[in-house]
């Protein structure tokens, strides 16, 4: 379970307000307005923003000081997931050994999980070498390989097309599947919202509300989501 | 057994120590090149010495002092080489410097009775240039005329501070006056020798402050005749080299006869046709073949070392207030 | 980030800067101590502080004005022979300052090349001296110092933004808006406050050129006070001057200077779609031939004064060749570990002290810092012993804020784009600086690492005050071949180390090659 208790995240002077627990396994939409703090909710469970009040926990275990990288978190950002001088199988290799030394074993798991995401022939590859569609799937290859339980994902595919970002919504909900993993994803587009989510968290003035169920939300929506869906 | 192995050890090296003193010698930079006299002087007195002279380069005569005076009594200096009359009352301020019982039949311009300093060589300032031109013969003339000339800061430099007190001596309260006539002469004024005699060697002035000397090393090293240095005839100013051993020099006798030796044959023979010198002693031999070509300066000027300070004050503030408007 | 989460810390910048700080001011503070009571600063003194200041602001403002067309002409021309015109407009800043003023006097001055040409049209000669002289040599000093760094900061704008402009359908005008000029207010104040402080601690040739004494600067008055008067309060407090006016211009620098990078892009090759039309380039041509002619005839004038001087050599040579090496490595190893820290430590933010520190090196007068460190020394060791180490570590500190400049911006940009990413991945500390910040900063530090390593070898720096003839530098030595009446050799020995620098400073710079056809 994934709480935030009585919460207050500061981002850069904006606050947000969240009390609210996400279920283990459950997969949420993260909707809202532009600037409405989406993304703040999101960089604050990932470590990027200080939680100034409250509890912000997973399994029990507070996460409020955590350093980022020792959050039980994968995260895909915007954009900039990869490193641009590293291989595609470097940049995956990442998710296991950041000085990537890696042993027989890892580097095993990390062809694996290119496989995984179609890339095989593209392991030696730079990043620029890649389309928009490839270098997603290198860096969800990433995500496989870290094998974190909390996979945040804060408009990753924004810049791929409808056919292309359903792809990648559809690969993510296999990975999620297939490790059991609790996904939380910022998304405008309510259509993502339904084809992955089962649960969706709106942000409005200030306040992340706690997760309904996408489908009772969606077809009656509150007035300030009203606005919102137009 | 060890111990007493080690024991012998010190002993041997403390009696090789003994066997061989060493002799540190501070002089300025160009003195130890291998192309002063430096090597050559080395190797004469190492000869009958019984020990290691250490020749030490620190900067120039100016520098040389000031080195002294930030390492003071702890020095390891036993002698210095390399100051000059304008700096020997300074020095002798310092109370760092023991008399000697040195003394020589000098060959100077002028009489020399100081008992602490013991003159190794001397030369005239004057102004150098490519043989037919037309030089002028004093100031007031080379101020008059169009001749263009380099020169070098007092304030960083030797001659250049030869060339302040020259003026200050010949002029005396006139000397303002012509420095401001001189100033439209000045092409530049570098911060040492090497830069205003590489410039005038490049063409920039017809003629550059240095020492009437200065042509024997074109004459005899480069067989090159083509450079003179002009005669003025109010006089020249002198500058007169002198070594001198320190109070708290722990080779005391070693330093007197490193002294003695300075004023011998073999030291003042290596002097003109390396240091590019007048001797302060002509040797046996007289003077290399080349030097009688040389300009003679019928009058030589030189300020009392002790009045060097309060005279190089004064002129300096003149100097500056007549070149920087 | 929560809690200041960084990729990097910044404890290791802050132990470098103190560490700096302590050398010089430690330095000065010796120098303090050791002094008796002296005659406080004089008219003239002050008179000195005013030119100096007048003319280092003019120096720094024409290198970097005059810079900034040039930087640009390069950045968007692509012709054979670009890389080694790059690299050669390295040379004058890390020429011996005599050997630069021989060379550029061959061309400007009243017997040089310029006149020459002028003589035959019936014309005067050029009349080089005076404070337009001092700013034409300061120019030539820092102009290709000032060009380079301006070019790295064009080379930092991504290829993606040249797209998007291109895209826009930007012309000159709008690129310059648009991309351009706002690299230009984060780059250029750092590299104005860098110029004026080297121009704070010249002497010799504002001296040289300046025709007179009217042309004192504060380093010469430090000269007269220590050798004249053996005032060492004096000198100290002069070199204070200099250090405070160097903050005051970093100040402003770091003030005026604006933060905002480009973001970053995939390392596309850059090219540039803009500015083809006949005028820009005709623009372009004139201009990079015009700053090839200036700063490459006194080169020229050096190498042809140079070569016949080779044979002359003598043996010494050989030796003040290899103690400069060896002091030109070990100088560059320790300003790449000083400058990376600081650089890091700067990029995260909380560099403004850090900053001033790397400044220190270059504002204080060399002389001072010399001095100090033989007070320093003396009681401890023998002065002589520790020359070649002393020079290192003081040719290290005064090359820090050219690394730092170098470094600085790429660093910046490197942390703020792929810090929250290395974050995610539990990156932090040596796998970060293993795996991102370094491999991503290759160019620049073998840019800094070949300017240290060629200002190490140019520099007389401290040496003077330790050097016996056995320890001597090649730059000390060609001092001593011209006090000996050997110009040839001299010359040659110039040359020499001319050739040497450069191909320090070429392998360094390649060794961290830049995007692959920059």
């Amino acid at each position: 379970m994934l709480k935030l208790e009585q919460v207050e995240i500061d981002n850069g002077g904006f606050v947000l307000r969240a009390d609210l627990a996400v279920p283990e396994g459950g997969k949420i939409a993260v909707i809202g307005a532009s600037g409405a703090g989406k993304s703040t909710l999101i960089g604050a469970i990932a470590g990027f923003h200080p939680v100034v009040r409250g509890r912000l926990s997973w399994r029990g275990e507070i996460l409020n000081d955590a350093p980022p990288g020792q959050r039980p978190v994968a995260m895909l950002f915007q954009d900039g997931n990869l490193f641009p001088h590293l291989s595609v199988a470097q940049n995956v290799g990442l998710g296991l050994n950041p000085d990537l030394r890696l042993n027989a074993a890892q580097s095993e798991k990390v062809r694996e999980a290119i496989a995984r995401v179609g890339l095989s022939e593209m392991e030696t590859r730079r990043p620029a070498a890649l389309s928009g569609g490839q270098q997603s799937r290198a860096a969800l290859a990433r995500v496989l390989v870290q094998g974190r339980p909390l996979l945040l994902l804060d408009e990753p595919f924004a810049a791929l097309g409808p056919a292309l970002k359903n792809e990648m919504l559809d690969l993510v909900q296999d990975l999620v599947r297939e490790n059991g993993a609790t996904l939380l994803m910022v998304s405008h587009d309510p259509m993502d919202a339904r084809r992955i989510a089962s649960q969706v968290i709106l942000i409005e003035g200030g306040t992340a509300h706690p997760p309904q169920a996408t489908g009772e939300l969606l077809d009656n929506p509150p007035p300030a989501l009203r606005a919102y869906l137009g | 057994m060890k111990y007493l192995a080690i024991a012998a050890g010190v002993f041997c090296a403390t009696a090789v120590a003994a066997e061989t003193p060493e002799l540190t010698v501070y002089t300025y930079d160009s003195f130890v090149s291998e192309w002063g006299p430096g090597p050559q002087i080395e190797k004469a007195f190492e000869q009958t010495c019984g020990c290691d002279l250490k020749l030490i380069g620190a900067g120039d005569g100016a520098a040389l002092l000031a080195r002294l005076k930030l390492e003071g009594a702890r020095s390891d200096a036993d002698v210095v080489l390399g100051l000059d009359t304008n700096l020997t009352q300074a020095a002798l301020d310092t109370g760092l410097f023991a008399p000697s019982g040195v003394t020589a039949e000098y060959d100077l311009p002028m009489a020399w009775d100081d008992d602490t300093f013991v003159p190794y060589d001397w030369g005239y300032f004057a102004f150098v240039h490519n043989v037919g031109m037309d030089a002028p013969g004093d100031f007031r003339s080379l101020a008059a005329s169009d001749a263009k000339i380099i020169i070098q800061d007092p304030r960083s430099s030797t001659p250049g501070l030869g060339l302040l007190l020259w003026v200050k001596s010949v002029y005396g309260d006139e000397a303002p006056e012509i420095w401001a006539d001189l100033s439209d002469n000045i092409v530049t004024v570098t911060k040492g020798w090497s830069e205003a005699y590489g410039l005038f060697l490049e063409g920039e002035a017809d003629m550059v402050l240095s020492y009437t000397t200065s042509p024997a090393y074109h004459l005899i090293a480069e067989e090159d005749d083509g450079k003179t240095a002009a005669v003025f005839d109010e006089g020249h100013y002198l500058q007169i080299e002198v070594a001198a051993r320190l109070a708290n020099s722990d080779q005391p006798e070693l330093a007197e006869t490193f002294l003695k030796f300075v004023v011998s044959d073999a030291f003042q023979s290596v002097i003109p046709t390396t240091n590019w010198m007048y001797p302060a002693v002509i040797p046996e031999a007289g003077l290399p073949a080349g030097f009688e070509k040389l300009s003679q300066p019928e009058k030589a000027h030189l300020v009392p070392s002790a009045d060097a300070t309060a005279v190089r004050d004064e002129a300096l503030a003149e100097w500056l207030t007549a070149l920087s408007q | 980030m929560a809690d200041g989460a960084q990729p990097v810390g910044h404890r290791a910048g802050l132990v470098a800067a103190v560490l700096v700080a302590a050398l010089i001011l430690g330095c000065l503070l010796a120098v303090f101590l050791r002094a008796e009571t002296g005659r406080g600063m004089a008219a003239a003194d002050w008179a000195g502080v005013r030119f100096t200041v007048v003319q280092a602001a003019l120096s720094a403002l024409f290198s970097g004005v005059l810079a900034v067309p040039l930087a640009r002409a390069l950045a968007r021309r692509r012709f054979a022979g670009r890389r080694l015109l790059i690299a050669l407009l390295g040379a004058p800043f890390i020429l011996p300052v005599i050997v630069a003023v021989l060379g550029m006097l061959a061309v400007f001055g009243r017997n040089g090349w310029v006149s020459l040409m002028l003589g035959w049209l019936g014309l005067p000669p050029l009349q080089i001296y005076g404070l337009h002289g001092v700013v034409l040599a300061h120019v030539f000093f820092n102009l290709p110092l000032a060009t380079r760094l301006i070019l790295q900061g064009w080379q930092e704008i991504p290829a993606e933004r040249f797209r998007l402009a291109a895209q826009l359908g930007a012309g000159p005008r709008a690129m310059w808006q648009l991309l351009e000029l706002p690299m230009l207010r984060r780059v250029l104040p750092g590299v104005l406050a860098v110029i004026f402080a080297i121009c704070l601690t010249s002497f010799a040739v504002a001296l040289t050129l300046g025709g007179g004494p009217g042309a004192t600067t504060i380093e010469l008055a430090i000269y007269q006070a220590f050798r004249f008067d053996f005032d060492l309060a004096r000198a100290a407090m002069l070199s204070c001057i200099q250090i405070v006016l160097t903050g005051c211009a970093a100040l402003i620098a770091l003030r005026v200077s604006r933060n905002d990078g480009f973001g970053s892009g995939l390392d596309r090759p850059v090219q540039r779609w803009d500015a083809a039309g006949i005028a820009a380039r005709v623009l372009d041509g004139g201009i990079i031939v015009m700053a090839a002619l200036f700063l490459l005839m006194p080169l020229a004038a050096i190498g042809l004064a140079g070569a016949p001087g080779l044979h002359l050599l003598p043996g010494s040579v050989v030796v003040a060749t290899l103690n400069s090496l060896l002091v030109a490595l070990a100088s560059t190893g320790v300003t790449l570990l000083l400058s990376m820290p600081m650089a890091i430590t700067i990029a995260l933010g909380r560099g403004r002290a850090v900053e001033l520190a790397g400044l220190l090196g270059l504002a204080a007068s060399p002389l001072v810092i010399g001095t100090g460190l033989f007070i320093v020394i003396y009681p401890l060791a023998d002065p002589f012993d520790l020359a070649l180490p002393v020079t290192a570590l003081v040719n290290a500190v005064m090359a820090l804020p050219f690394a730092l400049r170098i470094l600085v911006p790429r660093a910046q940009q490197v942390v703020t784009r792929y810090g929250p990413l290395a974050l995610s991945l539990d990156m932090a500390g040596g796998p970060f600086l293993r795996r991102v910040l370094l491999p991503r900063m290759r160019a620049q530090i073998g840019f800094a690492a070949g300017l240290s390593a060629a200002l190490s070898m140019g520099d007389l720096g401290v040496i003077a005050l330790f050097a016996d003839p056995e320890r001597a530098t090649l730059p000390l030595q060609v001092y001593r071949l011209m006090g000996a009446y050997q110009m040839q050799a001299a010359a040659g020995a110039a040359l020499l180390l001319l050739v040497l620098s450069m191909a320090l400073f070429w392998s360094f710079d390649r060794g961290g090659r830049w995007h692959a056809e920059a």
